[in-house]
């Protein structure tokens, strides 16, 4: 293959998208949910899972997702299937076509697992990711080897930027990208233990942020490098870094997540004057807010409106990257910028220009970010 | 023009044995894991009291990523935005989630929470060398070479990195495997070809 071959950046178009949480079952639902200022997270009285009570976003316990009874699919595979069909219905997108790859994105996947039974060799394999992307494969009839990342809470982010990579360098045309996390005992008590948890609904940027709220749900985002779609939004560049400070605290500094946002930028030919607007990680823990506002300062896109959709959602782990990048879209689309609910009073220390109440935007242009532990940062480009 | 970049070192530790360059430098066979890692450790005389605290997924990797790195790794001619990391495993972080859900059952411990991610191994590598670039990290259910070949390979040949290691770690119980390439643009008198075939070679037990 030549070099400038490998140089080729074609257009990478978004085709369609589902996002599926307690808000609702399709994107729309969704966005029609936030626009009336509706939150999922809830106060939940889950005895099994935790003995006080805590807030999330949890679906009903009898939801099953999708029609078939099969016990086969546990809820996180179904989760992902009801959302990629979702996405899937009408979009033209084949996925029994060895040009569209499948990409799974999921901090724990089938742990809950764990929780019912001792370990034993045989649960090894129900648990690996592998296996739940295989049987995902198998129902839609995938032909090629899924991708599967597991980057903490950057891997939404990152399974985007590997699906525009995978189509730019040519292997693939079209990418089936989704991503879901379902909330146990396991998740929660981990949450609990560093004390990271909320004691009320989260409020991101706010002076009186104390903690995050955990979420459930899946994403879906199919991309495509067919010109028939090139009137469509595209994803235009990405970026993900490392703080190497700490594995469960965010850079002092910012400046990792910085490098991840001016690459992004450099990778979509923009600049900062150019994004309308930002979808913040915005977890409403102290610490990562407090990072998230130094980085974007040190990115000049401090005066940027920003917003954080943990207010709506919680914490949607492997999901978070794509449901808010995903209703990101809708925003672009409808020209409307949502509130970050709970945020009133700025409590960061380098200001940032935190959406408070609905915004009209003329936006072209939009930043997603997200970080985790382990020191990952990620950025992407979204644009008209 | 081809852009062809060339493995210069790896690494590779299975079966109680660990592998620089295809030659073996140490070998403790039947220890169980956790002391094989402390020996490996010890031997190499390698000095890092966070090492202690790490779950044996990174402890692997670390102790890998320090072998690879030993001797000829010019880590000045690199920013640290420059080197990145690819890695994938079978298990994620299954072995230390075992560990940390039975302490759920006393009282759930934050120190092995925080390892119950696959990810952490490339943290840990990167708080220890200031790795700061582009890094991922995938489940697969076995070493598949031309998936992270064709990433590393993006990453280089658009100068997005200028180096790279990239490999396998995974541990689940007694079960344990890593290899480690360093990937760069230049060779070396020991480099051979960046390549799936290759990788898959020295993967080989």
């Amino acid at each position: 293959m030549s070099g400038i071959d490998k140089m080729r950046k074609p257009d990478v178009f978004v085709v369609a998208d589902n996002v599926l949480s307690p808000l609702g079952k399709t994107t729309a639902e969704n966005f029609g949910k936030l626009k009336e200022n509706v939150s999922a997270v809830k106060q939940q009285h889950l005895p099994a899972i935790s003995s006080p009570p805590f807030y999330a976003s949890l679906f009903g316990k009898d939801e099953i997702f999708i029609k078939t009874d099969a016990p086969v699919y546990t809820k996180f595979e179904r989760l992902l299937i009801a959302s990629i069909e979702n996405a899937l219905q009408g979009s033209g997108i084949d996925t029994k076509d060895n040009k569209t790859v499948l990409i799974i994105s999921s901090t724990k996947g089938n742990i809950s697992l764990l929780e019912n039974e001792q370990y034993h060799p045989e649960l090894k394999k129900r648990i690996a990711l592998s296996s739940s992307a295989k049987l995902i494969a198998e129902y839609f009839g995938f032909t090629r080897r899924p991708v599967i990342i597991s980057n903490a809470c950057v891997s939404g982010v990152v399974a985007m930027i590997s699906g525009m990579r995978l189509l730019r360098s040519g292997q693939y045309e079209n990418a089936v990208i989704a991503g879901a996390d379902v909330i146990s005992a396991f998740i929660l008590s981990g949450f609990q233990s560093f004390q990271a948890l909320s004691p009320q609904v989260c409020r991101p940027f706010d002076k009186l942020r104390n903690g995050l709220n955990l979420g459930e749900g899946a994403g879906t985002i199919l991309l495509s490098t067919d010109e028939k779609y090139r009137k469509n939004i595209k994803v235009l560049g990405g970026s993900v870094s490392n703080d190497a400070n700490h594995i469960s605290g965010p850079s002092r500094t910012g400046q990792e997540l910085s490098y991840a946002i001016r690459q992004s930028l450099h990778d979509a030919d923009l600049s900062s004057g150019d994004i309308g607007f930002i979808s913040a990680h915005g977890t409403a823990t102290v610490y990562n807010d407090e990072m998230e506002a130094r980085a974007i300062a040190l990115s000049g896109l401090q005066s940027v409106p920003l917003n954080s959709l943990k207010g709506y959602y919680g914490h949607t782990l492997g999901a978070a990257g794509l449901i808010e990048s995903i209703i990101s879209l809708q925003s672009l689309k409808h020209g409307l910028v949502l509130p970050t609910l709970g945020f009133t009073e700025c409590g960061v220390t380098k200001p940032v220009n935190v959406v408070a109440s609905p915004l009209p935007t003329k936006a072209n242009y939009f930043l997603k970010t997200a970080s985790g532990f382990g020191g990952c940062n990620a950025a992407v480009v979204f644009g008209k | 023009m081809l852009l062809e970049n060339y493995i210069t070192s790896s690494c590779t530790i299975e079966y109680g044995a660990v592998f620089k360059d295809g030659e073996q430098l140490f070998e403790n066979k039947g220890a169980g894991l956790p002391d094989f890692l402390l020996s490996v450790y010890q031997h190499f005389q390698l000095n890092y009291p966070k090492f202690y605290k790490m779950d044996n997924l990174s402890k692997l990797g670390w102790l890998a990523a320090e072998i690879l790195l030993k001797g000829n790794f010019k880590k000045d001619q690199y920013q640290p935005e420059e080197i990145g990391l690819i890695l994938a495993n079978s298990n994620s972080s299954l072995d230390n989630d075992i560990k940390y859900f039975d302490s759920v059952k006393d009282i759930a411990s934050p120190s092995l929470f925080v390892y119950t991610l696959p990810n952490i191994v490339i943290g840990e590598i990167c708080i220890r060398n200031d790795f700061k670039g582009e890094h991922a990290f995938f489940i697969q259910d076995t070493f598949d070479a031309d998936f992270i070949g064709q990433q590393v390979n993006y990453l280089l040949n658009r100068n997005i990195l200028k180096t790279c290691i990239c490999g396998w770690a995974d541990v689940l119980q007694q079960d344990y495997k890593t290899a480690l390439f360093l990937v760069e643009k230049q060779k070396n008198e020991n480099s051979v070809l960046f390549s799936a075939g290759n990788m898959d070679n020295i993967f080989k037990p």
